[in-house]
C-alpha cells in the first residue's frame, strides 16, 4: 500500500502510516493511538516519542471541527498554481489534535471566521489522487 | 575567559549579485578583515553558514575555505536555514570557549540567483512538513500569515500597525547603502499592495537576495590584540520548535524566540529593557511584532501598539532594526544572521553612522529560521 496517491502533490510514497490511505478510500480518516500511553496522534503516527513504542491502534476521527487559523494565498508553490486563491486553515477536532488542511472552495473567503465550525471531510481528486479538506457541517 | 567578536564584514545585498559564491564571500571575508590586527593565516578555523538548497555547489565549506585562503585549518558547516549564522555563530563561541580554537570565521551567504526561478518556487514549497503540510500547497508566507491572521484575532491588531513595521524599515533603508530595496514606502502602498498570503501583502514580506557575511570570533586574549573595540558575545540562546503546525500550541508567537531569548538573558545577566538597540527577524512584518513580545520588549498582544507609537524608531525605549531589517536589505538565507550581528557590533563600537543609537551598549540579535522553527539569541556588549 503506497501513500504516494494523498494530497494534490505528494512528495513522499514510503511510510509506516501507509494504512492512513487505504482508510481515507472508505471515507475513514485515523488517528493513531500509543497502547502504551494512550495519547492521540493525528497527523498519524507509527511510533510513539514519549515511550519509544511502535505498539499503536488506528482511531477513527469524527472529522467535527473548529478553525484556530486561517489564511488565504494568491501565490503558489510549483504545482498549485492553478487552483489560486486558495484557503488553508488549521483547526482543532473534537478529539483534541489538530489537522492542516484546505478550506473546501465552497466557503468564500469572507465567509471564513476562526472557531466556526467544520467537518473535515475525504475527498477524491482528479489522477485516482485523493486528501481530506474542511467544510461547513 | 569571555570570547568577542572582532570584525564583521558584509556585500551589498541585491537580487542578482553576478559573481560567483566564492567571491561573494571573499568581499564579506576582505570587509570583516579591514582595519583590524589579523590575516588569514591566523584564523583557527573557520564556519560555512548557508540554505544548501539553493547552492549548486556540493558541500561549500570546501570551496569557500579554499578561496578565502584557510587551508589546512578545519572548515566546517552549519545550517538552520535562516538563521544558518547565528548557529555558526553559537559553534565558533562553543570553539573558542572549549579551547579547540583561538578565531575562528563564521561566513554566511547565500546566492539566491544561483538557480532559476522554477527551482525556487519546486523549493518553497517543500519548507513545511512533506509528508502531511506540503500536499496543501503552503509556503512561507502563508505560515507566518497564519500567525498574522491569530495574533489579529487574540490581540486586536491591525493590518495598518503591520505596515508601520514596513514603514519604519523604508525609512531606515536609506540610510543603508548595504540594503537591496532604498526607498520609503508609505502606509497607504502598503496596505494598497496585492496580497500575497491574506493579511499579509508585497510589502509586509521580505525578498529573496544574494548577500553574504563575515563574522570573526576571537578569545579574550587574542582578541585585545586584534583590535582596540573588541565587542563581547555575553548572551547565547538557542531552540527548536515541531516543523509541523499541527504539533504547535502558541499561534500568536514563537515559542522557540522566547525560549531563546530567556537563555541568552539568562546568561547574560540582562533584562529586556537592559538591551539599547535590537536586530530582530522581520521576514515578515508580523515575525516583528511578534518578536517585540517574545523578546519582553513589550507584554504579549501590545507589539502593535508598540510600533504604532513609534517606540521602536531611534529616540523610542527601544530602536529596532534601523539598518532597514530584512525587509528593506532583502533575505540572503545563510548571511542574514551575520548581517544582524555586523549591525549591532557597529552600533556597540559607535561605528553606526547615521543610524547611531547614542550610547549604545547592549546589544541583541534575534534571528529566526522557518516559520518559528530555530529560534537564535545573541546579546553583545562593548
Amino acid at each position: 500500500m503506497s501513500f504516494g496517491k494523498f494530497g494534490k502533490i505528494g512528495y513522499i510514497s514510503e511510510t509506516k502510516v501507509a494504512d492512513f490511505v487505504k482508510y481515507l478510500e472508505e471515507g475513514k480518516i485515523m488517528a493513531t493511538r500509543c497502547s502504551k500511553c494512550g495519547r492521540l496522534y493525528f497527523p498519524p503516527r507509527a511510533d510513539c516519542p514519549e515511550d519509544l513504542t511502535t505498539d499503536m491502534t488506528w482511531q477513527r476521527l469524527s472529522g467535527k471541527c473548529k478553525l484556530l487559523t486561517y489564511t488565504t494565498a494568491h501565490f503558489a508553490p510549483t504545482g498549485f498554481q492553478d487552483d489560486l486563491p486558495y484557503s488553508i486553515g488549521l483547526a482543532e477536532c473534537r478529539e483534541g489534535v489538530k489537522v492542516y488542511a484546505l478550506l473546501s472552495k465552497e466557503i468564500s473567503e469572507n465567509e471564513i471566521r476562526i472557531g466556526m465550525d467544520l467537518q473535515l471531510t475525504p475527498l477524491r481528486l482528479a489522477n485516482g489522487r485523493i486528501t481530506y479538506e474542511l467544510k461547513k457541517p | 575567559m569571555s570570547v568577542a567578536i572582532v570584525g564583521v564584514g558584509q556585500t551589498p545585498f541585491s537580487r542578482k549579485c553576478g559573481t560567483s559564491i566564492r567571491e561573494l564571500c571573499f568581499e564579506a571575508f576582505k570587509a570583516a578583515l579591514e582595519d583590524i590586527n589579523l590575516t588569514s593565516k591566523e584564523i583557527d578555523a573557520s564556519i560555512v553558514c548557508s540554505a544548501p538548497e539553493y547552492d549548486k555547489q556540493r558541500s561549500s565549506a570546501g570551496l569557500i575555505s579554499e578561496y578565502l585562503g584557510l587551508n589546512p585549518q578545519p572548515t566546517f558547516y552549519a545550517e538552520s536555514i535562516c538563521s544558518s549564522s547565528s548557529t555558526g555563530l553559537k559553534v565558533g563561541y562553543s570553539f573558542i570557549k572549549s579551547g579547540l580554537h583561538d578565531i575562528v570565521a563564521v561566513i554566511g551567504f547565500q546566492k539566491m540567483s544561483e538557480i532559476s526561478s522554477a527551482e525556487v518556487q519546486e523549493r518553497m514549497g517543500r519548507g513545511a512538513d512533506i509528508q502531511w503540510e506540503s500536499p496543501f500547497g503552503t509556503m512561507m508566507p502563508a505560515g507566518y500569515a497564519m500567525y498574522a491572521r491569530a495574533h489579529m484575532q487574540k490581540y486586536g491588531t491591525t493590518e495598518e500597525q503591520l505596515a508601520k513595521v514596513k514603514v519604519k524599515s523604508g525609512k531606515y533603508s536609506l540610510l543603508n547603502p548595504l540594503a537591496m530595496f532604498r526607498r520609503e514606502i508609505t502606509l497607504d502602498e502598503c496596505l494598497k499592495a496585492r496580497v500575497i498570503a491574506s493579511p499579509l501583502k508585497m510589502f509586509d514580506c521580505c525578498a529573496n537576495a544574494d548577500g553574504a557575511s563575515c563574522v570573526i570570533m576571537a578569545s579574550e586574549e587574542k582578541a585585545k590584540k586584534i583590535t582596540d573595540t573588541p565587542v563581547w558575545v555575553v548572551g547565547i540562546g538557542a531552540a527548536s520548535d515541531t516543523l509541523s503546525t499541527t504539533s504547535r500550541t502558541n499561534l500568536t508567537g514563537l515559542d522557540c524566540a522566547v525560549e531563546a531569548g530567556t537563555q541568552a538573558y539568562r546568561m547574560a545577566h540582562v533584562q529586556p529593557k537592559d538591551v539599547d538597540v535590537a536586530e530582530v527577524h522581520d521576514c515578515f512584518t508580523i515575525a516583528e511584532v511578534m518578536a517585540y513580545e517574545n523578546l519582553g520588549f513589550c507584554k504579549p498582544g501590545e507589539g502593535g501598539k508598540l510600533i504604532e507609537e513609534s517606540q521602536t524608531y531611534i529616540g523610542g525605549e527601544i530602536p529596532v532594526n534601523v539598518d532597514g531589517g530584512l525587509l528593506s536589505k532583502g533575505h540572503p538565507i545563510g548571511a542574514t544572521g551575520g548581517s544582524q550581528i555586523r549591525t549591532i557590533v557597529l552600533q556597540l563600537q559607535g561605528r553606526a553612522g547615521k543610524t547611531q543609537v547614542d550610547g549604545a551598549e547592549v546589544g541583541l540579535v534575534h534571528n529566526i529560521g522557518g516559520i518559528g522553527l530555530y529560534g537564535n539569541v545573541t546579546i553583545l556588549k562593548r
